[in-house]
């Protein structure tokens, strides 16, 4: 209607790097006036780069912004809201003990309203913008009283109050239940019909098609297209970038070996948990692993799948539902438990759930076994055993550190990631559990993994690929399974896998013609 | 956020010399810097530190006095380091220290005089173990059933120890207050019968307590089951990634009791030492006024956690605290001491911040940028 008029906030070929990492790549994006621009793409596509840019938390490398079609140079976050840019985080920023109008107050360094802390008037102010934006919400209410939902509300209020033009939501739907995250559709587009500008960043296809005017798809820190695209089939190709063509070629990497697969080792049936926050995370998983074979499950971060391992390795209680190892029952609330039916575990988080850095390699590799003889003798353990372990360990897999006694803490991303397959797989497993096993490694560390992960299979353990990463799913699994909200949407056989349908299911779209 | 700030950075290589190096190198700062604080106050640094030297350690008998204040010191400190290592930040020494002189106290009197030495000492040992585990034991439960922050329950429970002594003493008649002669006058506490004093191991030159014995002995124990033991090498786990130990199949909850309740006991045979090798009597206000407890968190700290070093800077404090009750007099009044205390541990805390991290001047990074935040 008005193209005349220039974008809201605009990005001009910007780029940022960081060591080792390029996050964002000649990406150029604009927002109108009164739009929903979606920002979509996987997981470390660059979104979250791209908006600490746009709110002053980051400097670009090289491009440049406009805001209204002025260039705008931002120092510090606080240009970025003088310059009428506000951002509603994924993690609140709230003071749970302070009220709904003196969170929104703080940090606005005085009071736009009566020019000294007028708490009343800023409460009535705030009941203004909730009741004409429909957020509502009691100014009075301490913040620890408040659900989730009404502290996003706040955090909303919040920008609103500081008179954001353009107003950028990171994830928000992440933390609401479906009926909430219907309602905020329906706020962002209001706010955007009230002449402010709404950048909107999700990976979930359908709420995507529904609230977003034009959506700009980011891939690997580049901005591939900007489009008014709304069928979700078209977005996901786009979000994910693959044909068929180039799954096949990479899935050369497997062993053609349906004749190594054996049996069923792991079986998990209708498995259902609730989360951190109390909400549904896993809503009727049935899975099953057969020996020798990898079972990828595919997935956007955060639609169960850190649950559904954690569950498994023993470190969360599960819900209804049952989990088999070799046909024995997986008992609750014990970690050794599934270390003795042979669930082995590399988590996501290595440092900080697998490993204990300041311990030395060779202790890290006895973590599980140092119980037992011939590591000890109790009460007391044999160093020299558990370092011998740790020698011979060292140079099966390869990991490249002084000796056996350097502390884990010193050793780089891969060889950590070496350092937890060996101690897993040292054990015997029957099922081996990797969460995001390339996830921050080098492309050399990364293709050795991926080797290990095909000789685990190889020697007839059943292997749990859980990663975010699709191509890595496509290139390792004999199966794949794709999780969204805390159920599995589908299971293809390799030769099967249609990359644009699994993107598809990633973004929670059941049915292709939708 | 400061654009020409400095900024601690944590060194990642840390060189083998430099555990060493650091203590010694600070030791000598403070040293340094005691001199100036000596100059201005109108003393001779030099003769000051000679006196020191001499009164703690190399005078006629200076070594006893020396191992004698020691003695306490080394029990709070083995204390603290045991329940630190595991990130259990046991502050009740203190209290513990005092449940272990009532109990140790207690078993004596209740003895009698007519117990064998070797039976009265050998249950003073274990009464006053007891008393300071179980006092360790309660924050230690509450910490692992109720997520309580032991820094807070394990120092109120301070004050409710030496209220309880107080109240044995000053405000009851109970079987620890001595209710005839001079005591019907003055409230104070029964002598222990001499039969369980505890022995001095003579020397020659020097003698010294049991209960120095005593703590290094538990001092050598102490670090074979931190490095040799299960029980030790899950401590060192949970203690550096509670996280990973119970993903490894430990069960830190029941590790944080159990070192609680061992913490406390050291604390505690450190306070039935205390009735029974020097004071003789449950004694509240001088428990009070000695502040064992928190004495040894420091003692803990200067030996970086290690139960051996603890002996060493038990000893070392222990001099300096012992010279201190020999310099002081008209012309060196006795804040100066504790400004010299006060110096040596400032100096040998500081000396460690700067082992672990490297000052940078923080140059123009982005406000918050970090590289994990890129996604």
């Amino acid at each position: 209607m008005k193209a005349a008029t220039a974008p809201a906030v605009a990005a001009f070929h910007v780029t940022k790097k960081f060591p080792g990492v390029i996050a964002n790549e000649d990406v150029t994006f604009d927002v109108r006036v009164g739009e929903v621009h979606a920002l979509l793409g996987e997981n470390g596509a660059g979104k979250t780069t791209l908006s600490n840019i746009l709110t002053g938390l980051y400097r670009p490398d090289e491009g440049w912004m406009e805001v209204a079609g002025i260039a705008v140079d931002f120092q510090s976050p606080r240009d970025a809201i003088a310059a009428g840019i506000g951002m509603v985080h994924q993690h609140f920023r709230l003071i749970p003990t302070f009220s709904v109008a003196e969170n929104i107050a703080l940090g606005t360094g005085h009071d736009p309203v009566g020019g000294r802390f007028d708490l009343k008037k800023i409460e009535e102010r705030v009941a203004e913008i909730s009741e004409s934006f429909d957020l509502p919400v009691d100014p009075r209410a301490k913040i620890w009283q408040l659900s989730v939902g009404e502290q996003q509300r706040v955090e909303i209020i919040k920008v609103l109050y500081r008179d954001a033009r353009v107003l950028i939501f990171d994830e928000p739907t992440a933390v609401l239940s479906p009926l909430e995250s219907e309602r905020l559709g329906v706020t962002l587009q209001t706010m955007a019909r009230s002449g402010r500008s709404i950048v909107f960043i999700s990976h979930k296809l359908g709420e995507v098609a529904s609230i977003a005017d034009r959506v700009t798809v980011l891939r690997h820190g580049r901005s591939v297209e900007t489009t008014s695209e709304n069928d979700v089939s078209a977005l996901a190709s786009l979000m994910v970038g693959r044909d068929v063509e180039s799954v096949t070629r990479s899935a050369h990497a497997i062993v053609e070996s349906s004749s190594r697969v054996g049996s069923v080792v792991l079986e998990i049936e209708e498995l259902h948990a609730v989360g951190d926050r109390g909400l549904k995370a896993l809503d009727g998983v049935s899975l099953t692993v057969r020996s020798g074979e990898i079972v990828g499950v595919a997935g956007v971060a955060g639609n169960g799948q850190r649950e559904l391992v954690e569950i498994l390795a023993g470190l969360r209680r599960k819900g209804s539902g049952s989990i088999r190892v070799d046909g024995e029952s997986l008992e609750n609330g014990s970690t050794r438990h599934p270390i003795r039916l042979g669930v082995s575990y590399v988590p996501q988080d290595r440092m900080g759930t697998g490993l204990a850095p300041d311990l030395t390699i060779a202790e890290n590799m006895a973590l599980k076994n140092f119980r037992r003889p011939p590591f000890a003798r109790p009460p007391f353990i044999r160093q020299s055993v558990i370092d011998a372990q740790g020698r011979d360990l060292m140079e099966q897999f390869d990991v490249r550190a002084p000796s056996e006694t350097t502390p884990t803490r010193r050793l780089s991303g891969g060889n950590v990631q070496k350092v937890l397959l060996a101690r897993e797989m040292s054990g015997d497993p029957r099922v081996l559990v990797i969460a995001s096993p390339s996830q921050g490694l080098d492309v050399g560390a990364v293709a050795t993994v991926h080797q290990l992960l095909i000789d685990a299979a190889e020697s007839g353990v059943g292997v749990l690929l859980v990663s975010e990463d699709l191509d890595e799913v496509l290139a390792l699994s004999n199966r794949i399974a794709v999780m969204y909200e805390g159920r599995i949407l589908d299971t293809f056989d390799r030769a099967d896998a249609d990359a644009q349908r699994i993107g598809l299911l990633m973004g929670g779209q059941l049915d292709v013609s939708a | 956020m400061s654009r020409f700030g400095f900024r601690l950075e944590p060194r990642s290589n840390l060189p083998k010399w430099l555990p060493w190096a650091v203590p010694v190198g600070s030791f000598l700062a403070a040293l340094l810097v005691g001199a100036i604080v000596l100059f201005a106050t109108g003393q001779n640094a030099l003769s000051v530190y000679g006196r020191i030297l001499d009164r703690a350690f190399l005078s006629e008998g200076a070594f006893t006095g020396t191992l004698i204040s020691a003695t306490p010191l080394l029990f709070t400190g083995l204390c603290a380091a045991v329940a630190f290592r595991i990130g259990f930040f046991n502050i009740g020494g203190e209290g513990q220290f005092v449940m272990g002189a009532i109990f140790g106290s207690g078993i004596a009197l209740k003895l009698g005089a007519d117990a064998p030495g070797i039976l009265s000492v050998s249950a003073m040992v274990i009464f006053g173990a007891i008393g300071g585990g179980l006092w360790g034991l309660i924050p230690g439960i509450l910490k692992a059933k109720f997520r309580t922050n032991e820094i807070i329950t394990s120092l109120m429970l301070n004050y409710v120890a030496i209220v309880i002594a107080t109240y044995l003493i000053f405000d009851s008649n109970s079987f620890w207050r001595e209710l005839t002669g001079s005591g019907v006058v003055f409230p104070k506490g029964k002598i222990l019968p001499t039969g369980s004093w505890w022995p001095n191991l003579d020397f020659g030159s020097i003698i010294v307590p049991f209960g120095f014995v005593l703590g290094m002995v538990i001092a050598g124990w102490l670090y074979v089951l931190q490095r040799k033991t299960r029980f030790g090498f899950e401590m060192r786990v949970v203690g550096g990634a509670p996280t990973t130990a119970r993903y490894a199949g430990m069960k830190p909850a029941r590790i944080v009791v159990a070192v609680a309740a061992l913490s406390g006991a050291l604390a505690g045979l450190g306070g039935a030492a205390d009735i029974g090798n020097f004071r003789h009597v449950l004694d509240p206000k001088g428990l009070q006024q000695s502040g064992f407890g928190y004495a040894g968190i420091v003692v803990a700290a200067l030996a970086r956690l290690n139960p051996v070093a603890v002996v060493f800077v038990a000893v070392l404090l222990g001099g300096i605290t012992n010279a201190g009750y020999a310099l002081r007099g008209p012309d060196f009044p006795s804040g100066l001491v504790g400004v010299l205390q006060g110096l040596i541990l400032f100096c040998t805390l500081g000396g460690e911040v700067l082992a672990r991290y490297r000052i940078t001047r923080s140059g123009r990074t982005p406000v918050g940028a970090s590289v994990l935040e890129a996604s």
